[in-house]
This record gives structure tokens, sequence and C-alpha cells, in this order.
């Protein structure tokens, strides 16, 4: 009896060899096939979770309609993308496009997709995959925040299958960088959109109620379950294309829970209290409250120094006829004499605003580009200190003059009075205007602080023009300067301090549309930087806008976070999300 | 009598807090707008009669705070130098009451040292000097809105008691209306629609007496229920009957009646409207920067990274109280002495 148990055992034990042999050689054989990439980054440990939290319930699922930072954030950890901006070192490198080349004439772009790969119901990525997704984009009907990107030289780029894993961009003209175009624009599935595309439901499709067996994306997660108000509950995807060295399959995270926490303070507590385990987007006075409590709660907290952000003080330079705003467009003769914007700018006390406002958790700006673009940024800029003598002097030499009480008077003897809009929901930019106020009454400047909430400022910014000078702060998305060609170009959407010209107002500004113009059509780096050089110089010493500081990205993460490396290009820390694991 | 005694108190106690406010330019060492950049946060400073040597001194001194290390917002002591506190000093020029112009405070200490009683705020604003300055705007705004209130308040409920009718129910419905009104986002509408060149004092003003209009509804429905119960007292019918006019009613005997109800609304309200000015500066719509109010106080507040790192802020919200309490103590006193002197 004994002997016939055992010679059983043994014949058990050499079919289960068998099956895991042959299972082994199958998995082998599949990621033989499978083009998979293999990552350099440190071993983690798969399994648990991982909670952070985010502002708000995501407003779509949808990545062609997502248009808010939240609702990105949630979707990119579910997408993937061709050709990926490596957030460490700022540049564009492989990712479901396994290779790409680029025509002498940098007008077409052939990217070759890597092979076996599978969305994350199983089904696999072929080139048919990525021009419907291009189709998507591009479709004025759908009207997605993406297609302006897309247009280049006033064109869509069109999109061409080569075959089954090859498609071919085609550009109207030689664009520079093009390859960072491609940064964050999901490649979808085919199969689950195409019926609702051709039935005219794409809009409707992918929504937040829509149940998670209806998606399915290339990212490192896949939706689990989302609860409005509450969560929204990630799962591993199975068939990630991501393998670290020693051949696992990426992420290491089974769980990722995104919880909605509406304000700032709730989310440090959050996070103080060991609720979530990363934490981003928050103040220096935060920082530095989590900061004591670092060595017995053993967070880790990381000043990445200054990000992409640049706030800046700018006055109304729009041209105001037929506006009926008398009184502005008397105070613009002001705004519109360079010396008084350099007086200003000499007045103001950068040191102060870095130290007061961000507990030097900041940098001082003098130009657009922040010292954190370190590809971008022009070393040889001048960076005066305040000086309230070279203030005085600049509007000594335009016919200012001051009264017996050292109120500063303009040329024809009316004092100088203006205001300054900020948003009331933001406390840094209303603490910067209380600065300048108290800096400029030195000069004799009488300046009101009117803060107003978001909507009526934009509001008034954007569409009324009502209003005389405003703080607010701008961050490209990318450190590459044609991100930044809507802020710059003087009919560009975001070209805040003049948003009427029909053709460029001043000499500086045509010289700024023909210096941007050129550096999107040259291909080469060093000559690009000479453009963009020019640019800031001219910022600068025009100051359409007077660049104040460059807040540093703050980021934090429970002691449990393996692989912890932030950027200061967003998403600071979730962007190796797919690296990340659990201690 | 021991009524009496408390009432007296609270009155002698109100009416020296409204008298430092009124003197806040005197009783102020420093400006409410003066910045001093370097002590930003700065604790309250301390008052030694002994020195870092043990040796006493009659008169009180204070240490200069310097920054620890480039650490934002963590001061020592410079044990170096001794600021002595000296009464009747030369400073920063004021107004008292909008008129008088003077340079002498009441103390202070020579520069470069500074003395904050109460600590700084972020930019390093003397805190007590807020404090003071900040009394003036709170209770003028407490003042001018309850005034509105209790004013209009009178015209409506003494028309809707006297004539009833179809005036009581078009009077009366419309204060319900005006109580049901969402008026936080009646003043973002006003604000949001004001011309930029009105200064941000005017704007203050003109929101404090919007709110003091909209809220005339509940004096109005207290002050028209005593008229309605007076018009038909029995001297009011015999004037009526020797052929007294309605506005010789009104004026002679009906709204004396009203006149305690008036009072303690007033003080009611007061308060009541301070605390709405520390609501509206909670939500961006008070007194501007660089103007001090105790709204613009409490809402530093409003910061978790404030509330766990500076606890001088809370001096402000602490020193309050008092304030409050001795306004519903004189409300409640006053409503006693009303209904005795009524029965």
């Amino acid at each position: 009896m004994p002997k016939a148990a055992t010679k059983r055992r043994a014949l058990v034990c050499l079919a289960m060899i068998l099956v895991a042999a042959l299972y082994l050689a199958n998995t082998r054989a599949a990621q033989q096939k499978e083009d998979v990439m293999v990552t350099s980054n440190a071993l983690g440990r798969p399994g648990g979770t991982l909670t952070l939290a985010v502002r708000s319930d995501p407003k779509t699922l949808n990545p062609v309609l997502a248009v808010d930072e939240t609702t990105r954030e949630i979707i990119d950890c579910m997408n993937a993308d061709l050709i990926h901006i490596n957030r460490e070192t700022q540049q564009p490198e492989a990712a479901l496009a396994k290779s790409w080349s680029i025509s002498h004439d940098g007008e077409t772009y052939t990217l070759h997709i890597r092979r076996g790969l599978r969305f994350s119901d199983g089904q696999p990525l072929t080139a048919d995959d990525v021009v419907f997704s291009f189709q998507l984009y591009l479709d004025e009907k759908i009207d997605s925040p993406q297609r302006d990107l897309l247009m280049v030289g006033g064109k869509p780029i069109s999109v061409e299958k080569i075959d089954d894993y090859t498609v071919r961009f085609h550009l109207a003209q030689p664009y520079a960088a093009a390859e960072r175009l491609f940064d964050g624009l999901a490649i979808l599935p085919k199969h689950l959109l195409e019926s609702a595309y051709k039935a005219g439901t794409f809009a409707q499709s992918w929504g937040v109620s829509a149940a998670p067996d209806q998606f399915a994306g290339l990212g490192p997660f896949r939706l689990k379950e989302y609860v409005p108000g509450q969560r929204i509950v990630l799962e591993r995807n199975p068939y990630y294309w991501k393998v670290d060295g020693t051949g696992r399959r990426l992420p290491y995270i089974d769980t990722l829970v995104f919880l909605f926490v509406p304000s700032e303070d709730a989310q440090v507590i959050r996070f103080q209290a060991g609720d979530t385990d990363l934490l981003s987007r928050f103040s220096a006075a935060d920082f530095s409250v989590l900061q004591r409590e670092q060595a017995a709660k053993g967070y880790q907290l990381e000043d990445l120094g200054s990000g992409l952000e640049y706030n800046f003080l700018f006055f109304n330079l729009n041209n105001l006829d037929g506006k009926n705003l008398p009184a502005i467009t008397r105070k613009q003769s002001w705004f519109r004499d360079v010396r008084f914007r350099q007086a200003v700018s000499a007045a103001i006390d950068r040191d102060g605003i870095v130290r007061l406002v961000y507990e030097g958790r900041a940098t001082p700006l003098w130009s657009q580009v922040t010292p954190g673009n370190k590809l971008w940024l022009n070393t040889a800029l001048v960076q005066p200190a305040q000086s309230l003598e070279h203030a005085r002097e600049l509007l000594r030499g335009a016919s200012f003059s001051w009264s017996s009480s050292g109120a500063l008077l303009d040329p024809s003897r009316q004092p100088v009075e203006f205001s300054i809009l900020t948003s009331s929901s933001n406390a840094e930019r209303t603490k910067m205007a209380t600065l300048i106020q108290d800096d400029l009454s030195k000069l004799g400047m009488n300046v009101h602080i009117v803060p107003l909430d978001f909507q009526s400022m934009v509001a008034r910014l954007l569409n009324s023009f009502d209003y005389e000078a405003a703080i607010m702060g701008l961050a490209s998305g990318d450190v590459d300067p044609t991100s930044d060609m809507n802020v710059w170009l003087s009919n560009g959407g975001t070209h805040l301090w003049n948003l009427t010209e029909s053709k460029p107002a001043t000499a500086w500004e045509a010289e700024i549309n023909q210096l941007m113009n050129e550096q999107l059509v040259t291909l080469n780096y060093g000559q690009r930087k000479l453009l963009y050089d020019r640019v800031q110089q001219i910022v600068a010493d025009e100051l359409p806008v007077i660049c104040l500081a460059s807040p540093h990205v703050l980021v934090g993460a429970s002691r449990r976070v393996g692989n912890f490396h932030p950027s200061i290009l967003e998403p600071s820390a979730l962007w190796n999300i797919d690296e990340l694991y659990v201690h | 009598m021991r009524r009496t005694y408390k009432f007296w108190i609270t009155l002698v106690l109100l009416a020296g807090f409204h008298l430092a406010i009124f003197f806040a330019g005197f009783l102020a060492p420093y400006s409410f707008s003066a910045q001093n950049r370097d002590f930003s946060y700065a604790p309250p400073s301390r008052i030694h009669f002994v020195d870092s040597h043990g040796k006493f001194h009659v008169r009180p001194f204070v240490y200069q705070w310097i920054t620890v290390a480039h650490r934002y917002g963590s001061y020592e002591e410079n044990g170096q130098k001794a600021y002595p506190v000296r009464f009747f000093v030369a400073g920063a020029p004021y107004k008292l009451a909008g008129i008088f112009s003077s340079h002498l405070h009441l103390f202070g200490v020579d520069t470069p040292g500074r003395i904050f009683i109460l600590g700084t705020d972020d930019y390093g604003r003397d805190q007590f000097s807020r404090l003071l300055y900040g009394g003036q705007i709170s209770l003028a705004a407490g003042w001018i809105a309850a005034a509105f209130s209790i004013l209009l308040g009178a015209v409506i409920g003494c028309l809707a008691g006297f004539y009833g009718g179809w005036i009581d129910d078009v009077l009366m419905r419309g204060g319900e209306l005006f109580l049901a009104l969402p008026w936080l986002y009646l003043l973002f509408a006003v604000r949001a629609a004001l011309p930029l060149q009105v200064s941000q004092g005017q704007v203050f003003l003109l929101l404090i007496v919007v709110i003091g209009m909209i809220g005339w509804a509940r004096p109005a429905r207290l002050i028209r229920g005593i008229v309605l119960s007076a018009k038909q007292r029995n001297f009011v019918t015999a004037a009526r009957a020797f052929g007294a006019s309605d506005a010789y009613l009104l004026r002679r005997h009906i709204l004396p009646q009203t006149y305690g109800v008036m009072l303690t609304q007033m003080t009611f309200l007061v308060p009541q409207y301070i605390l709405a000015e520390v609501t509206l500066t909670f939500l961006g719509l008070g007194v501007g920067e660089p103007m001090a109010s105790w709204g613009s106080l409490l809402a530093s507040l409003q910061q978790y990274s404030v509330m766990v790192s500076y606890w001088w802020m809370f001096l402000p919200a602490l020193l309050l109280i008092p304030v409050f309490f001795g306004y519903y103590t004189l409300a409640d006193a006053l409503q006693e002495r009303v209904k005795s002197v009524a029965l």
C-alpha cells in the first residue's frame, strides 16, 4: 500500500513538472514574440496597494476628451503613447513605438510599433489602432483639446499605415522636436470604440459611468471601480508591455487608489495621517509643517528645485477702441511706456517674494524660462537686484514727477494709481500682490489689489479687458519652447497682455513672432537655442510680462514607497508609477 | 441689584474696548501696514526685567529677534543689545478720528529694535497694531450694517403693523423673500460687477450696506408685532378719536413703544454683523490688503500650516471673545430692562 502511494505521488510530481515546463516554455515563447521594453529601474517587490489623493472626480475617462489636470493624471495611468518624454532626462524615448526615423526634409516620421503587445483586455495592438486613434484626435467634430497640437503649419498631421507594425506621419512643414508631440497621446483600442465613433456617439463613450469591461488601454493599470465623490480604483494590467531586469512584468503594484480630497490642507492632513502614500502640488508652508514631523513619521520629502511654472505681473496693453473704458485707456499711456514697466520691475523685491511667499522654496525670475528648464534657459540674462533709485531714474526719464507728499505724478500731473487683479483662491499670488503694492508705494504709486474669484478674473482678462494689471502664473507642460507658442505669438490664445492684435503691435512683438516661427522649423538644437535665447532677452528687456518667481516642485511619499524618483515635469510623483513598489 | 451690577460692568468694559480702538493710532506702536520683511511670523516679543547677566532693571526691555540659520519662521533672541520699552515715543504718523495728526505713541522701543507684543503676521506686520486698527473697520462695519437694518426694519415694520391689510401682506412676504435670499452669492455678484476704480474701502462699505439692507426682515417682524399690539391700546384709540393724524400717532405714541426692541436688536445685530465681516474676509470679499480688520486677522487661520505653526495667530481670536460676550450680555441685560419697564 505505501509503495503504491509513493508511486502515485511520483507520477503526480512528474505531471506537475511537465505542466510547469510547458507553461514556462509557452510564456517564454510569448515573451519572445512580444517586443517588451526592459526597464533599468531598481528591482521592486510585487504586490500591494498605493493610495493617493487628487482634488476632484475625473470628468471623463476618455483620453481624447480629457481637459483638466486631475482627469489627465488618472487617465495617464491607464494609457500609453507611442513616444514618451522621459520625465527624468526630459528627452523623448521609445514607448509603444520601438523606434522611429525622420526623413531628411524633416516632414515625414516613420514609427515602428512594438510587436505582440496587447491591450488590457487581451486584444492585440496593431497599426490600425494607431491610425484610428489619430483619426479621433484630428476629428474636427470631436474637437479634442490635443487637436491644436497636431496642426503643423496650419494643416493637420496625416497618418498612413504601412504595414501592421509601421505607421508614417506626414507634416506640412518641418517641425522641431515633432517626436515630443506624441507624448500623452494615448493609443486607443479600435475594436472597442469604432462602433461608437461610426454611430457618432464617441463623445458619450468612456464616460465616468461606463462599466470597467468597456475599457481597454495600454497603460500599467486598468479600471476596477469608480465610486463617485469618494475614489477610483485601478488594478494592475496583466498585459503591460514593460518588464524589469529579471523579466518580471511591470507594474509592481496590484492596486492603485485615487481618493478625492478637495483641498490642499485636507490632502496634507491625510498624508500626515498615513492615509495616502504620495503627495504633490502643495505649498512651501505645508512642506515645512511636514518637515517638522519627518523624522518621527519617516516620510520622503523632496524639494526638486524650480519647476516650469512662472508667475508674473502684466499690464493691460490691449487695444481698447470701442470698449468704453476711458479710465483704463488713459492709464495705458503709462503701461505702454517700456520705462514705466522697467521701473516697476526694478522696484520689485523678488527676493522678498521668494522668502515670504515661498519660504525660500522658489527662484526669482527675470524672464519666462525657469532654471528648472536646463536645456533652454538663457544663462546670460542679467538679474538686476531691486533698485528704487534706478526705478526713480527711469520714471524721471519718462517725464514722471513727484508731488510734495511723495505721490508719483504722470507727465500730465495726474497721480499714478492702478489696480492689480489676483485670483482670491490663490493665496500665493495675492501675497505677491501685497508685497508688490508695498514696494511700489515706495515709488509713490498707489496700487489697489482686487482679489476676484477665478472665473470673474478670467472673464476680465480674456473677454472684457476691463482690468489694469494682473498677476498670473503659467506652466508649460513640456520644456520645449514650442509648447509655449500660444503665449508668445502675437495672435496666440494666451498672449495675455494683448489679445487684440491682428498684426504685431510693436517691433519687438514682431521680432518674437519671427523668432518663434523660425525656431519651430529649425531642426538643429544649437540654432534653436540661440533663437529662443533672444526671445528671453526681449521678454526681459521689454517686459510684456514682469516675471517674479518660479516655485519649487515639492513632493512627498510615505516611507513604504520604493523607486520614488520624482521629476519637475508633470506628473511629478506618478511619472514612473509602473516602477513604484511598496515595502 | 446684581443684574444692574453686571450691566454696568459690561458697559464699562465695552466702553473701554471701544475707546482703545478709537485711539488705535496712539496705542498701537506701528502702522497697520508697516511690513518688516525680516520678521515674518515673529513670535511675541518677550518683555524682560532681568538681563542676560542676571541684572535687574526697573524699566522693562526686549531683545531683538534674529532668524535661526536661514530657517524661515524660526527665531531666537539676540541677547547682545537690550531695547528698553519707552513711553510716549515719537513714531509713525497717524490721524485720530481722521482729523488730528500726531506722531505720539503710548509705547515703543528705539529703532532698529521692534516690539511685537502679539507677534507678527506673514509680512512681519505687528499683530497688536493690526488688532487695534482692525477693530475700527470691524466695529464700524458692525454698527453701520446694524443701523441700516434697524432703520429699514423700523420703517417697514411700522408701516406693516400700523396699516395692516394688503400693505402688511406685501411687506412681510417681501421680508420672507429677503430672509431666504442667498446673500453670499449676491455679494459675489456685487463685487464682480463693480468697476476697478472703486477703492477697496468703498467696496467694503458698499458690501456692508448691502448686508445691512438685506438684514432688515427680522427686526421688521419684531417691530411690526409691537406696533400691532400698540395700536390697539386705549390711549392710541383715544388719540385717534381726538383726530390725531397717522403720522402723529406713529411718531408720538407708537414709535416710542418700539425703542426698547430696537435697542436690544441693535446690540444683537452689531456682533452678528462683525461676524458677517469675518465671513466676508474668509471669502475674499473683505477689506483688501494692506488694511486690517478682525476678519482678515482671523482669515489667516484658515491655512493649516499657520494654525499648526504659529500659536500667536490665535491671540486676536481669543481677545475677541470678551467683546462678543460683552455685547450679548449687554443685549440680555437690556432686554430684561425693557421687559421690566414694560411691566
